[in-house]
């Protein structure tokens, strides 16, 4: 069952008589326990989607069904029912006040939600024991570290113990130790309780680790969507580079009909394949070899990386930034 | 009713972070306890029967309630940079995913202030009697209940431009611009009718000089007059044009 139902989502701002289209018309389905990553580079419209998703921002065209209230009719019914983390960079905080305590803001979050008053202190307890936050109770929270932080502003999305979370962009800023560390709690929150995941990021490694599904999204338009095993195969195929005793012309002679192999390439003394699925395709090659009679020296599989697929797809690598000013074509300006 | 339950559940937050940081509420009794001591001796000298025009009587039950009123303004005024520090925090878009009322973020912090001004009012109206100055208790009620109101519509107008600015280089000019004129053309220093004709008449388009001369009033144990009853009128009009704007920008779907 879809749990997130979008269609035509979008939104423009208009600022000084010129109007920018930061989403235009995302349709997207994520169906009950999946984690789904989008992804995409600064100003793609990451955060505008998530913002319009989550009832912060109202879309100026599309309809959408959250966690079972529809977007626009019931905007309440859609907040008691997820929970929402925002993203953290620089000065921006993610929720949770400095000057606060972790105790005063678990609890306020847990009134806010409606939480029986029964309830409060033994799901307080729970939660800050998931997420490694035992103990810190007293702690103002402007004297946390920034894994704890982070882990305070994710506890807050989560003490209504919502069917559906949103995550914007929630380990950037971290060090790679607390970093896998939340990647871990974010698994566990889906294994153990079967929460659905919707999660935007710019860390490639970060989607393929994490995610069931990956939605890339570009200039406001999502622009691939798959597995990250699927995308990384449709978009790119793998790449097989080897070299053989009687060079790689001949080499090539043998393998560049072979089945599966979309693209044949000599660069220097080897030979460099790029196949639709490596790892099935690589006994084979290996038998056809044998038969010419050609001694295989050296060889190696590479997977390509959702960077690869990124820039297949957008033309540009994921680690810059969207132009400040997108072509023309892209982004009308009235 | 939930927006009564969430607007106590945020007033409750707001009160224990500033009772966490009181610099702010004590810096804020601290100014018009200087003026109390430093420029109230000077105004006995003048009501001394030298200038023409400025009320008989007792200077400081005159000087208070336009201290109070300065209190009011600047005590209020300044609160929008509260949101906008928690707008970076991200304090306002987590409560607003939540199902609280929004008009409750609003109102909580809103309550917050109302609270701390009357606070500060009494320690100053105590401050008076300490200095000399005599007012019968109605009368400081009344003032009180003017200075409630004035900070309801302050504190809600500046948590509006600090909430749709989000920039303090916006606000704190804003804020100078609006307060200080505000503050001179409403007569808490010296009565505007010491003033030229022009002065009174621009002075009689501001709503504090109406509500000034009410508390004025009240401290000198007048209450049903004509001036009560301009006052009481200017300080409901006025806070409920502050909190019908106010509200409308806290409830909107994008702020």
């Amino acid at each position: 069952m879809a749990i997130i139902d979008a269609r035509g989502l979008a939104r423009t701002f208009t600022s000084r008589k010129r109007s920018v289209e930061a989403v235009r018309g995302v349709d997207l389905t994520v169906s009950e326990g999946e984690i789904v990553g989008f992804l995409g580079p600064n100003g793609a419209g990451k955060t505008t989607t998530l913002r319009m998703l989550t009832t912060l921002l109202r879309p100026t065209a599309g309809t959408a069904t959250v966690a079972g209230a529809d977007l626009l009719a019931d905007p309440v019914g859609v907040r008691r029912r997820i929970g929402y983390v925002a993203q953290a960079i620089g000065a921006t905080g993610g929720g949770s006040d400095p000057n606060a305590t972790v105790a005063e803001e678990v609890t306020l979050q847990a009134q806010l939600y409606r939480v029986p008053q029964g309830e409060i202190a033994e799901r307080t307890a729970r939660l800050t024991g998931q997420l490694d936050l035992g103990g810190l109770d007293d702690r103002l929270v402007k004297t946390l570290s920034g894994g704890q932080r982070r882990r305070l502003d994710i506890a807050l999305g989560l003490v209504h113990s919502p069917r559906l979370v949103f995550l914007d962009e929630p380990t950037t800023g971290l060090d790679p130790q607390s970093r896998s560390n939340l990647w871990d709690h974010i698994r566990r929150l889906r294994e153990d309780l079967g929460t659905t995941i919707f999660l935007t990021t710019h860390y490639l490694d970060e989607a393929d680790a994490l995610c069931d599904r990956i939605l890339v999204i570009d200039y406001g338009k999502i622009v691939a969507e798959g597995s990250p095993e699927e995308l990384k195969r449709r978009i790119s195929g793998d790449v097989i580079t080897l070299s053989v005793s009687g060079g790689p012309d001949a080499a090539k002679g043998v393998l560049a009909g072979h089945e599966g192999v979309r693209d044949a390439t000599i660069s220097g003394r080897s030979l460099r394949l790029t196949v639709d699925r490596g790892e099935e395709t690589l006994p084979g090659m290996l038998r056809e070899l044998d038969a010419a009679g050609l001694a295989l020296q050296s060889i190696q599989l590479a997977r390509p990386t959702l960077d690869d697929v990124f820039l297949t797809v957008t033309g540009r690598s994921l680690r810059e930034d969207a132009p400040v000013a997108a072509p023309p074509d892209r982004v009308p300006v009235a | 009713m939930s927006f009564a339950r969430d607007t106590m559940l945020i007033f409750r937050r707001q009160i224990t972070l500033s009772l966490r940081n009181p610099a702010w509420v004590i810096i804020g009794l601290i100014q018009p306890i200087l003026y109390l001591a430093f420029f109230g001796p000077l105004l006995s000298k003048v009501a001394a029967g030298t200038v023409a025009g400025f009320p008989s009587g007792n200077s400081y039950s005159f000087f208070v309630p336009g201290l109070l009123i300065q209190l009011g303004l600047f005590g209020a005024a300044f609160v929008g940079f509260t949101i906008i520090a928690d707008w970076r925090y991200g304090v306002i878009e987590r409560l607003r995913v939540t199902p609280v009322s929004r008009l409750a973020i609003l109102a909580g912090r809103v309550l917050r202030d109302v609270v701390t001004l009357l606070v500060q009012g009494i320690v100053l109206v105590l401050a008076g009697v300490a200095f000399g100055m005599r007012a019968p208790l109605g009368g400081v009620l009344v003032s009180l209940w003017f200075i409630g109101v004035v900070a309801i519509s302050l504190s809600a107008i500046s948590y509006t431009v600090g909430l749709l600015t989000k920039s303090e280089d916006v606000l704190a000019p804003a804020i100078n611009m609006v307060v200080v004129p505000l503050m001179l053309l409403s007569g808490i220093m010296l009565p505007m009718t010491l003033g030229p004709g022009w002065l009174q008449g621009i002075a009689r388009g501001t709503p504090f000089r109406y509500i000034i001369d009410a508390m004025r009033s009240a401290f000198a144990g007048h209450y049903l007059t004509t001036m009560m009853l301009e006052g009481v009128l200017v300080a409901a009009g006025l806070a409920i044009a502050c909190l019908w704007i106010a509200g409308r920008a806290f409830v909107r779907e994008n702020a």
